[in-house]
Formats: C-alpha cells, structure tokens, sequence
C-alpha cells in the first residue's frame, strides 16, 4: 500500500529548483495528471463525452471581456444547461473552454494551480506572455488525448500590467499558440460569434458596449447553432461573462446582464414579433 | 557522519547541536504573529523588501521564519508544495496548518538527529479560522518540537522580551491596526535606544475578510499611516 501522506512529503521536501507544480504533479503522482485513457486509438469511435460550445473573448479600452453560453452537448442531446466555460485563471486572467468538457475543466484547475503555484514559490506572477505560453505546453501534453477525439481548444485573455493593456490568446488542438489584438470566439458557434464581432468590435470601445457585444455575438450564435444555448429570461439561464481589467478578475452579476440580455433578445431573436403565416 | 575519535554521550552531543542551532537563531532579528478580530497580524523586522520571512502557503494559511535565510526557504517551498499538492488531490479546504507543521516537524527532527548540522532555524505555520477562538499558530522548533500557541507567537534573538511584553499588553479582539501598533511597540522596546523606520518591516496579514487566498502584504505607505496616527 502506499502511503501517499509520506510520498508527498518527501517529494515536497525534496532539493528541487523548479517552480512548476504540473511537473511536481508529474514526478509524485502522475495518475492525477490528464492523460489518454486505455484503448481508444487514433479514429476510433468514441464514447461521447460532454462537449463545451461558444466561447469569446474582445479587448476594450480597460482590458478584456470573456464570454462563454451554458450548454453542453452529448452528441444530439444538450448534455448541461448551466455549465460554467469561464474560469478566472489568476487575478489578472481568465481561460474559457471549448472541447471535451471534462478534460477541459480538468486542465483549468491545473493550469490554475500552476500560476498560484509559481507566484508564491517565486514570490512574483508571471507574466502574460508566460501564462499563456504555459497554458499551450498544457495543450501539446493533451495531444494523445485530442488523437482520441478528446480535444481541448480554450482561449485565454488578461491584463497585461507591463503594457497596461488586455490580450487574447487563442489555441489550436496541438497547442499552437496565436494573438488576437481585436476579438475572437471558438466552439461550434465561434464562427457566427466571429461574424457579430466583425460588425459590433471597434478599438477601445466602452465596457458597456464590450459586454453588450459579448451578449450580442453569444444570442446570434445560439440562433444559428443547435450547440449553443441562448440566454432565457424565463429559466434565468445567462451567459458568464468576465472583464479582466487593471483592477482584476470581475465576473458580471445575473442581476448587471438581464437588462441587457432583455433588450438583445428582442433585437436580435424579434421576441414579441408574430410568425410569418 | 564520520567516526569520532572519542567517545561523546547522546547527551553532550544534542546539547551541542541545540546549542548551536539556538546561538544562529539568537542571531536573527525577530517576527510576531498576534490574532485579532480582523485576522492574524505577522509583523517581522526585516530590512530587505524582496527576501520575506512572513509568506503565502495556502488561502488561508501562512508562514513565518527566522534564522538562515536559504535554510528557511527550502522548507517555505517545500510548504507551498505539500499544499498545493494536497489541495489539488482533494479540495482547497483540506489543506491545514497541523498537517503542514506536522511535515515541519518531522523533517527538522530529521535533519537535527541525522545531519551535519541542524538547521538554524524557528518555523511558525498560521491558519485562520471563522474567528478568533479557531485561529491556530504552530510554533516548530529547530529540532522539532512543535507547540501549539494561543494568542500570538513570538520568535528570533529578542523572543523572550517580546514574550514578556506581549503577556502584559495582549488582549483578546485586536484589530489590525492595534496589532500592528502593539507588535511594532514590542519589537522596538527590545531595544531603546533605536526606532524602527518602516522600511524595516515586513507586515503581512491573514484577512478574515478575503473570500479565498486571506494572505495579504501590507505595503510601507500604510504601514506607516498606522503607526502615525
């Protein structure tokens, strides 16, 4: 029997300059990391598994907004109609995530751990630039799983305080790591998300007309994409939205989206309009 | 270890060795942990502002140290490992001070039956309860012993004097700002003849009032605001 109290101990008193919890994780306890289960090679068919739909993410004048809906889907059944996408990752990000929802979220509470993790061994966070370099390594280590059709693809944004300004970084399967200056959405209704955007994202816009875009693109994804769940007054379903400003991690309140959530449905949905005959 | 030429007893040679890890503590300058209502007070003379002796272990958990500073952080880290590593196995609420100070504990033993030389440092473990009355200190020794201390801990050179100020001035439901005035007092009267300036502490706290990580520095400008007025 092994006695993991011990294990840990000894593998956290362990001489060891490195301050990255995922490779202390590695060397301790690496059943704990998210690896590729057993059989399931590449193609073949898989046990389907909850998927996580849109995300989005824009910069505005103080820093980012990020977007995710509440569905996730099992094929063609909706899998949760509450699920949170995203995730504070420190005080100065979020990642959001499209894909396989449990590797998905397993992965943000590692990646999590990670930045906590090296902002108290160093004494210091690092910096966005890194975060989200670390979150791509995260991603390659996922490619035996995203062979398996287990494919995580998140978003990440911050604030980056050396340049006082917010950044989006968007991945691909196999941990590609590309900048977004403007705006960018993911997920099976990312494209339609990205069509709303293209019309409704200029450079410094208000955080009002930020969250209003966010709601925007997520409202008209949901109208063009089974996968997408659209926000519903009547069940009090709305989208989580966070800014990440100079001032940090702020998720909005249910109570802050409704006015706006009311007024986009009616703009964009036609609630209250009669059907054509 | 190497053969010794004579014969020395167990007992003279872990008196040596207390003797000499207690004479590299007596050498440091000194920290106070002091619970209040608001949270848990660590005030620390310091004179560096990069290399801490009060940090972060957990959201609701810190760490003081005095002795030899490259001693002190080893074991820092190996703290923040072993609660990280616990938190993320099972839930952020499992991790806690007495499984920590434990860890302490068995390997100062270790190191000062087994090495060398023992380590010349007084490790405190603090964890912030609801309140006050669940608020734990873990004071762990140089060989060891850890104690269990209600109220506030007091270590490094001066321990003793500060002890001796503090059971005469401590009352239940401090606040921060108290705290802070009293653990200032207490550390400048060791010494009369000198004031402390306030680049020379180091001030952090455990917040009651912070939701997840409580660990919070207080920066110089408030520290001195404080102690002004």
């Amino acid at each position: 029997m092994s006695d993991w109290g011990a294990d840990w101990t000894r593998a956290a008193f362990a001489p060891n300059s490195n301050p990255s919890f995922a490779d202390l994780l590695r060397s301790t306890e690496p059943s704990a990391l998210p690896t590729a289960g057993p059989g399931g090679g590449p193609g073949q068919p898989q046990t389907p598994v909850p998927q996580a739909t849109t995300i989005l993410a824009l910069t505005f004048a103080d820093g980012v907004v990020m977007a995710g809906d509440r569905r996730a889907t099992e094929g063609y059944q909706i899998a949760d109609r509450y699920i949170v996408k995203v995730f504070p990752a420190d005080h100065y990000s979020a990642v959001a995530i499209a894909g396989a929802a449990g590797p998905a979220i397993d992965m943000v509470r590692l990646f999590q751990t990670e930045l906590e993790h090296y902002e108290k061994v160093e004494g210091e966070t690092l910096s966005l630039e890194g975060k989200a370099n670390k979150l791509a390594q995260m991603i390659k280590q996922n490619f035996p799983m995203a062979m398996q059709g287990l494919v995580v693809v998140p978003l990440f944004a911050g604030f980056d305080v050396r340049k006082a300004a917010g950044r989006i970084f968007r991945y691909d399967a196999v941990g590609g790591r590309y900048e977004d200056s403007s705006y960018h959405a993911t997920g099976s209704g990312g494209k339609d998300a990205r069509s709303a955007l293209r019309t409704s994202w200029f450079k410094g816009m208000s955080r009002d007309k930020a969250i209003r875009a966010a709601v925007e693109a997520l409202t008209v994804a949901s109208e063009e994409d089974v996968a997408t769940g659209g926000p519903d007054l009547a069940r009090g379903i709305f989208p989580v939205i966070a800014t990440v400003t100079g001032s940090g991690y702020e998720e909005i309140t249910d109570d802050a989206l409704r006015p706006v959530v009311a007024d986009v449905i009616g703009k964009v949905a036609h609630t209250g309009e009669e059907a054509p005959v | 270890m190497s053969p010794m030429p004579y014969y020395v007893s167990p007992e003279q040679l872990m008196k040596d060795r207390a003797d000499y890890a207690r004479k590299g503590i007596a050498r440091g300058k000194s920290i106070l942990a002091i619970e209040g209502a608001e949270g848990i007070m660590l005030v620390a003379e310091n004179p560096s502002s990069t290399l801490h002796k009060v940090s972060e272990l957990y959201d609701r958990v810190a760490f003081c140290a005095v002795g030899k500073y490259n001693e002190f952080e080893s074991l820092r880290i190996a703290g923040v490992r072993l609660a990280d590593m616990r938190g993320f196995m099972y839930g952020r609420e499992d991790v806690t001070a007495k499984s920590i100070a434990n860890a302490y504990a068995q390997a100062l033993g270790n190191i000062f039956t087994q090495e060398m030389k023992p380590y010349e440092v007084e490790l405190m473990v603090a964890q912030l309860g609801e309140d006050q009355t669940t608020d734990e200190l873990y004071h762990i020794l140089y060989d060891g012993t850890v104690v269990d201390r209600q109220g506030f801990v007091a270590m490094g050179g001066q321990a003793e004097a500060l002890v001796a100020t503090l059971n005469e001035q401590y009352r239940e439901g401090l606040t921060f700002d108290e705290a802070l005035q009293l653990g200032t007092q207490a550390l400048a009267g060791t010494d009369p003849t000198r004031t402390l300036a306030t680049e020379n502490l180091e001030v952090a706290v455990l917040d009651r009032s912070r939701p997840r990580r409580a660990f919070r520095r207080l920066a110089d400008p408030d520290v001195a605001r404080v102690l002004g007025g």
